[in-house]
Order: structure tokens, then C-alpha cells, then sequence
């Protein structure tokens, strides 16, 4: 057993903290304090659009794709590494749906999709919002109703999408469409089509309960999509977005984002008087912190062997869930604790009064998002349970 | 980074996976379980020709010379297979005299360690409760060219078997606790030492030792005159990751037989295991399982590498202690009804579990330590 990285996975990590240190000091002054930045003001998606371009510009937006992509080849751990050093720094760096439509092509994108997309994806020329769930298609996303017709060299969409995340600021969407109205298996019939936003599709906000504008309600009225635009093949969709799922399955961001989260938790912690008493003082504080830390350490080190599993060729989808999970929920639990532990000044925000301007009511907030986005702790227990474990189904 | 064990630390495993199945059966766990001395002379004396009890020995004094990475394997398969012996004592008292032990001390102990024809005992424990120099209170005085131990240690394990007890005394009252400590090799028929059973939870061979002016040789400490402290300090921290070894044993054990469990009991007309409430108990003990693992065998490699790991071996054992309790405790709930019988192996993990939770460091104890090394 050795935990050491290589001299060259060292470089790069040097390379990128160095880029993340210069990239940190751009930012906006409120940026480490809001829970979503890019989607919730201007200046934020000013501040992560110019970031990413910089990333592109490094060639770092592609680091996993094959070399004839103009990627580098690396490996899940290098992805690692790099995702871990931008978040702890709170530099913008791949978006995950970049991730997803990259994914879609490399696996499934014929050979003149891959030249039409990918260079442009490499220079940070698209920016792509997420088409997926639907009001009466969450967890059970092959449910989904949205239909694609053809008509002459298009597909014609009809439908209603939600929790369409930063559309209020992307130029394209991937869509999955039902393409078979009565297919043997219901995740069979659909298909998966990337376009340019344009007419016939309409975003509206959808408000996080803490008024941010991170999600939107979509709605598709006869959204036309060239054919050359389906991904991988008529009634292939399920595939198609089950490609990007894989392509990058350990994630590192969310216990990332909550260490260094309670870092500063602890710094306020060794300052803050509440009651007379300084906090870091009080014994079942000091004891809820240090559980914390190495919760914190055992999901990073997690997140390392999923990556180096992968890098193995073996199937990680029950690691992956369980990575996924034990984070989200961590992050919570962390900010609920934070919030409960800061007593009356913890609910406090946008005001002079509230400890660390008030990023911990927002991350509690935020938390009960965390543990839904890209599969909630449930089905992740399920995925844990029967694809892991092999229980039978219920 | 490779993040696997290797392919003799596989071979090592799969061997003491197979001997301790036919040699030490649950059926011979429980009989040990109610046997005064906790020791089956045969199998030791196997485990002994098995390289065993040499396994960390350097090839010079008789041992195989291998690493605490392959000690540790062999540690998991003993914690899967609920072994009563004195091995895990020797063990960690071997490691004591490899880091303290003079070249005559070493000649004179490790080649008989490695035969299994010595077994040590670490007393270190006393009424206080302690893990740290603070609660030492043992003392030994000079008189001529010896030494005279008087005092009481507690939760000593495997004393009723051994020929050495290394025993952590106070020498020294008038300076900081970590300062005053010496380490003797005591022999454990010594005029004036009485030995006690002390029942507990895993029946795991715990006792009292009373010292009554224990006479030592002069020679019979181990390392320097009130230096003592740092190599215990180093000692425990290695035990306690040792310990997560056998912990990760029986959490192994736990997880594949409460599935296989699961997979098989019919309720309802169908298998439990496939209702989604314990489905869900089950995926998350196998989460925290696996995340805990990460954290023991990094600390693991570290010790393997003599590189300093005082926060990783606290944040380890700390994380350990619950993990194992939550996951023999759904064990038996998942076993339901038999899960909670004698004759059921699923109890004999749960009670070791509470056990391992507090030796080598309670939960509480090591994130305290944890919080004063991240300097709050």
C-alpha cells in the first residue's frame, strides 16, 4: 500500500494551486461567502466565466479527454487532484455539466460531432444548461414525458424541464426526450439532443427558499433541433447520459468545499464568545469539531480510492454512490451543527451582526439541495444496496 | 499510489484466513471465551511454526523480519475470526522492545518470542483509566542494584499467561508526569505480583496485577531512566491502529454475513433484504465501513513508514470505535431474534466491538487529542 501521489501528479497539483492562489485573489469580495456564486449575481458569473476561460486557456478544461481532443489523457486521479486543489481555493474550474456533454461525445458522439463540439467545449465557448428532470420525473427520470418528433431535418421538442441550474446564463442545452412513445422498457425510448438556446424554449426562475436564482422551470414549445444534433443514436439517450455519470464518478468538490467551509468555522470558533465563553473552550464543541475534521478526512481519502479504482478498471457505481452521500449529508450536518453551535447570532445574515456573513443559514439552506442534486441519498442507498451489496430488489 | 495490499500481504491473508477457520473455530472461541486462561497451548505453538510470532521479528533474532503493514493483515484475519490468545499482548510488547530494547535484552528475548516459547503482557493501565503519563502511578524505587514496584495496574490483558509483564512505573514525582516514567521487564512469577481475573464484556482475558515490593534487576529496564514515556506514548498509538486492524476484521465479517443474512432470511414471503429500510441500514454501514478504512490503513502506512501520524492515528481509532459499534449493532438487529443468543456468532462482534471501542483510546479521547494537535 502507498498513499503517495507520483512527482508528476505532485507538479501538477503545484501547478494548479498556483493558478488557483493568483485566480483567488480576482475574486469578489462576498464569493467565499455565497453558497452558489456564478448563478447568483453578474459580477459572479462575470468573475467565473473569466476563470473558466483561463482554465480553457491552460488546456486544464480538458485534462481527462483523449490526446486527438486536445486533452491530456489523464487519469481519474489526476481529475482528482485538480477538482480538489480549485475547490479548496474557490476557483471556477470544469463546471459538471461541461463534464457530462464531454462525456456524451467521447463515448457516443460520432466522429464529425466530436471535431463540430469539442474544440469549441476545450475554449470555454459554450455554456450548456442541464434539460433532465421534469415536474413528474425526478428520481424516476425514465418516466419523463417531453417528446421529440421529427420533422423533416429536425426534431421537434415539446415539454417542460425543471431544475434547470444557471440557464439564466448558458447559450446551450442538452435535452432528454422521449423519442418512443412505447418502448419495451421505458428507458429505452428516449434520446439525447444538444442545440444553441433559441426560440421555442424558455427558462423562468424557480427561487432557492433562500431567494437565490440557481434553478429554473424550462419550458419547450415546439423547440426545433437539427438532426445532426441527436447524441449517439435514436432511442440510445439513457446511455448516452449514464456515459457522463461515469465519466467522472468520484467526487471530491463536496467534502472539498465543506473542509475548507469548516476551517473557517473553526477559526470563528477560537475567536467567538457566546455566553461568556469562548467556543473553541467548550468541550462538546471542541469534541463536534474534531468529529468533523475527520469525517471530513475519511471522505477525501474516500473520494482517492474511488478515483484510484476507477483508475483500475474496476466498477465503482456503489463507491461512487456512497462517496456521494456520506459527502452531501456531511456538509449538512456540518452547517446545522455551525449555525446551532453560533446560538442566536447563527441565523443571522446581511447584517454587521452576522458571524461570517452569514454563509452558515445559507449553507444549512443549501444543504437539503445538496443531498438531492444528481441523485438523492436514497437512491444512492439503493444503488449502494443492489448494485454493491446485491440485495434483491423490493 | 496503489491503495492495494500486496500480493505476499494477499497470500499471508488467505493463509491465516484458512488455518484460523480450521483451527480456531467459533466453537473453540466461545470455550476460550469461558476458559480461565484464554490460551490453547497447540494452536499456539502452530501459530509459532507458522512464523507468527516472529512475523516483525528481524531475521537475526529468529523472525521473518516483516513489516507492521503485514502484522496488520494478520491482525484483521484474528479480529474475523474472534481469536482469544495472547498474541495481540506479545505482539504489541515485541514491538515496545524493538523500538527500547538493548542488544542484550534483544538476544535474550526476541529468538524465544519468535518460538513461542515467551509471552508478554503490557501493563500499563492502572485505576486511573488512562492512556496518558498522568495516570501512572506505579512506583519503582532504586534499592542497590535493583529496582522495587509498588502499585496497582488494571485492565491488563493476558497477565494470567505470561512469563513478562512490561510495566510502566512512575520513577520520578517531582517533575512534568511524561518526564518521570521507566519501563522495566518484569517476570510475571515474581514474589510479591498478584494476578486477578477482571470479567468484561468480551470475556477477554483482562486482570489486576498488585505489586507488592517487586523486586527488578537493575538490567531489566527497558530503554533510558525516566525516559519511558515517549516510547509508550508511540506504543499506543501503534496498538491503537493494530486494534482498528482487528476492528476491520470483524466489521468485514459483520457486513458479509448480515448481508448474506439479509439475502437469505424470508419474511413475508420474500427476502428481508429486500425491504429498503434495511437495505438503507445496510448501505450505510457499508459506507461508513469503507470510509473508515481509508482513514485506518493511511495511518497504518504511515506507522509502516515511520513517518510521524499522530493526527491520523487519532482521527482512525476515534472514527473506528463508532463505526464498528454501529455496524455489529445493526448486525444483530438484521439477525433480529438469533443475532441476540448465545449461540449465535453476531454477539460475540457486537461485545468485542464495545470492547475495541475503549482499549487504545476511547472516541472521546482521541478527538480531544486530535483537537489539541490541530491547536485548538
Amino acid at each position: 500500500m502507498d498513499f503517495r501521489f507520483t512527482p508528476e501528479q505532485e507538479a501538477l497539483r503545484k501547478e494548479i494551486e498556483e493558478f488557483c492562489k493568483e485566480e483567488a485573489k480576482r475574486a469578489p469580495p462576498w464569493w467565499g461567502y455565497r453558497v452558489a456564486p456564478q448563478e447568483e449575481s453578474e459580477e459572479g458569473w462575470a468573475y467565473h466565466r473569466s476563470v473558466v476561460e483561463k482554465v480553457a486557456q491552460k488546456g486544464w478544461l480538458c485534462l481527462p479527454w483523449p490526446k486527438e481532443y486536445g486533452g491530456q489523457g489523464h487519469g481519474p486521479v489526476e481529475q482528482l487532484i485538480f477538482q480538489e486543489v480549485t475547490a479548496y481555493y474557490r476557483v471556477p474550474a470544469v463546471p459538471i455539466l461541461f463534464m457530462q456533454v464531454a462525456a456524451a461525445f467521447l463515448y457516443h458522439g460520432t466522429e464529425e460531432q466530436k471535431k463540430e463540439w469539442l474544440p469549441r467545449m476545450a475554449r470555454a465557448e459554450i455554456w450548456w444548461a442541464e434539460c433532465l428532470s421534469e415536474p413528474d420525473a425526478g428520481s424516476d427520470l425514465a418516466s419523463l414525458k417531453t417528446t421529440a418528433v421529427p420533422d423533416g431535418d429536425d426534431y421537434v421538442i415539446n415539454g417542460q424541464k425543471i431544475w434547470t441550474s444557471g440557464a439564466h446564463h448558458a447559450d446551450h442545452v442538452f435535452i432528454l426526450a422521449r423519442t418512443d412513445p412505447d418502448p419495451a422498457k421505458r428507458h429505452r425510448g428516449l434520446s439525447f439532443f444538444v442545440n444553441k438556446i433559441g426560440p421555442g424554449i424558455q427558462f423562468r426562475p424557480l427561487l432557492y427558499m433562500n431567494r437565490s436564482h440557481i434553478y429554473n422551470e424550462t419550458f419547450l414549445d415546439n423547440f426545433r433541433v437539427p438532426k445532426r444534433n441527436l447524441i449517439g443514436g435514436l432511442n440510445q439517450g439513457w446511455y448516452v447520459m449514464m456515459a457522463g455519470r461515469n465519466f467522472a464518478r468520484a467526487n471530491i468538490m463536496f467534502p472539498v468545499q465543506g473542509k475548507r467551509n469548516l476551517e473557517e468555522f473553526i477559526e470563528f470558533c477560537r475567536e467567538a464568545r457566546i455566553d461568556g465563553e469562548v467556543l473553541i473552550n467548550k468541550p462538546p464543541v471542541r469534541q463536534k469539531l474534531a468529529e468533523f475534521v475527520i469525517s471530513y478526512e475519511a471522505s477525501l481519502k474516500f473520494a482517492y480510492y474511488v478515483a484510484w479504482l476507477q483508475s483500475q478498471g474496476k466498477d465503482v457505481a456503489a463507491e461512487a454512490a456512497a462517496c456521494g452521500w456520506f459527502a452531501s449529508e456531511l456538509n449538512h450536518q456540518m452547517a446545522n451543527f455551525a449555525v446551532e453551535t453560533m446560538g442566536l447570532y447563527g441565523t443571522l445574515k446581511g447584517t454587521k451582526w452576522a458571524p461570517l456573513f452569514g454563509k452558515f443559514q445559507d449553507l444549512c439552506q443549501w444543504g437539503c439541495g445538496l443531498s438531492l442534486a444528481g441523485g438523492t441519498t436514497e437512491i444512492r442507498k439503493n444503488v449502494i444496496a443492489l448494485q454493491g451489496l446485491g440485495l434483491p430488489r423490493s | 499510489m496503489d491503495l492495494g495490499f500486496t500480493e505476499e500481504q494477499e497470500m499471508l491473508r488467505k493463509a491465516a484466513r484458512e488455518f484460523l477457520a480450521e483451527k480456531f473455530p467459533k466453537t473453540l472461541v466461545r470455550k476460550m471465551e469461558d476458559d480461565p486462561l484464554g490460551f490453547h497451548p497447540e494452536v499456539w505453538k502452530q501459530m509459532a511454526e507458522l512464523g507468527w510470532l516472529g512475523l516483525i521479528i528481524p531475521e537475526e533474532y529468529g523472525g521473518s523480519g516483516s513489516r507492521f503493514m503485514d502484522l496488520f493483515v494478520l491482525l484483521e484475519e484474528m479480529g474475523r475470526a474472534c481469536l482469544v490468545a495472547p498474541f495481540f499482548s506479545t505482539a504489541m510488547c515485541t514491538l515496545f522492545l524493538l523500538d527500547v530494547a538493548s542488544t542484550e535484552q534483544r538476544q535474550r528475548l526476541l529468538p524465544q518470542i519468535a518460538k513461542g516459547k515467551l509471552i508478554l503482557s503490557l501493563a500499563l493501565t492502572e485505576p486511573s483509566g488512562s492512556y496518558e503519563a498522568k495516570g501512572i502511578s506505579t512506583r519503582a524505587h532504586p534499592e542497590g542494584n535493583s529496582y522495587l514496584i509498588n502499585g496497582i495496574k488494571l485492565f491488563v490483558h493476558d497477565a494470567q499467561v505470561a512469563n513478562y509483564l512490561i510495566c510502566v512505573t512512575r520513577t520520578d514525582e517531582f517533575c512534568p508526569p511524561e518526564r518521570g516514567i521507566t519501563n522495566f521487564l518484569v517476570d510475571a512469577k515474581s514474589p510479591g505480583i498478584t494476578i486477578t481475573p477482571l470479567p468484561t464484556i468480551a470475556d477477554d482475558k483482562q486482570t489486576e496485577i498488585t505489586f507488592e515490593n517487586v523486586k527488578v534487576p537493575a538490567e531489566n529496564m527497558l530503554g533510558k531512566l525516566n525516559e519511558g514515556w515517549p516510547p509508550i506514548a508511540r506504543l499506543v498509538e501503534r496498538a491503537a491502529i493494530a486494534k482498528c486492524a482487528e476492528m476491520i476484521g470483524g466489521a468485514d465479517w459483520t457486513l458479509e454475513n448480515t448481508i448474506a443474512y439479509a439475502k437469505t432470511r424470508i419474511q413475508y414471503g420474500r427476502p428481508i433484504g429486500s425491504f429498503q429500510v434495511l437495505q438503507h441500514y445496510l448501505a450505510d454501514v457499508w459506507t461508513e465501513v469503507n470510509h473508515v478504512k481509508r482513514l485506518v490503513y493511511y495511518a497504518a502506512f504511515l506507522l509502516d513508514q515511520g513517518l510521524p501520524c499522530s493526527k491520523e492515528v487519532a482521527m482512525a481509532k476515534a472514527m473506528m470505535n463508532d463505526v464498528y459499534q454501529r455496524c455489529t449493532h445493526f448486525g444483530v438487529r438484521i439477525h433480529g431474534g438469533i443475532g441476540t443468543t448465545r449461540d449465535h456468532d453476531m454477539g460475540l462482534y457486537y461485545r468485542r466491538a464495545k470492547q475495541a471501542a475503549v482499549l487504545f483510546g476511547s472516541s472521546e479521547f482521541w478527538r480531544e487529542k486530535l483537537a489539541s494537535e490541530l491547536g485548538f
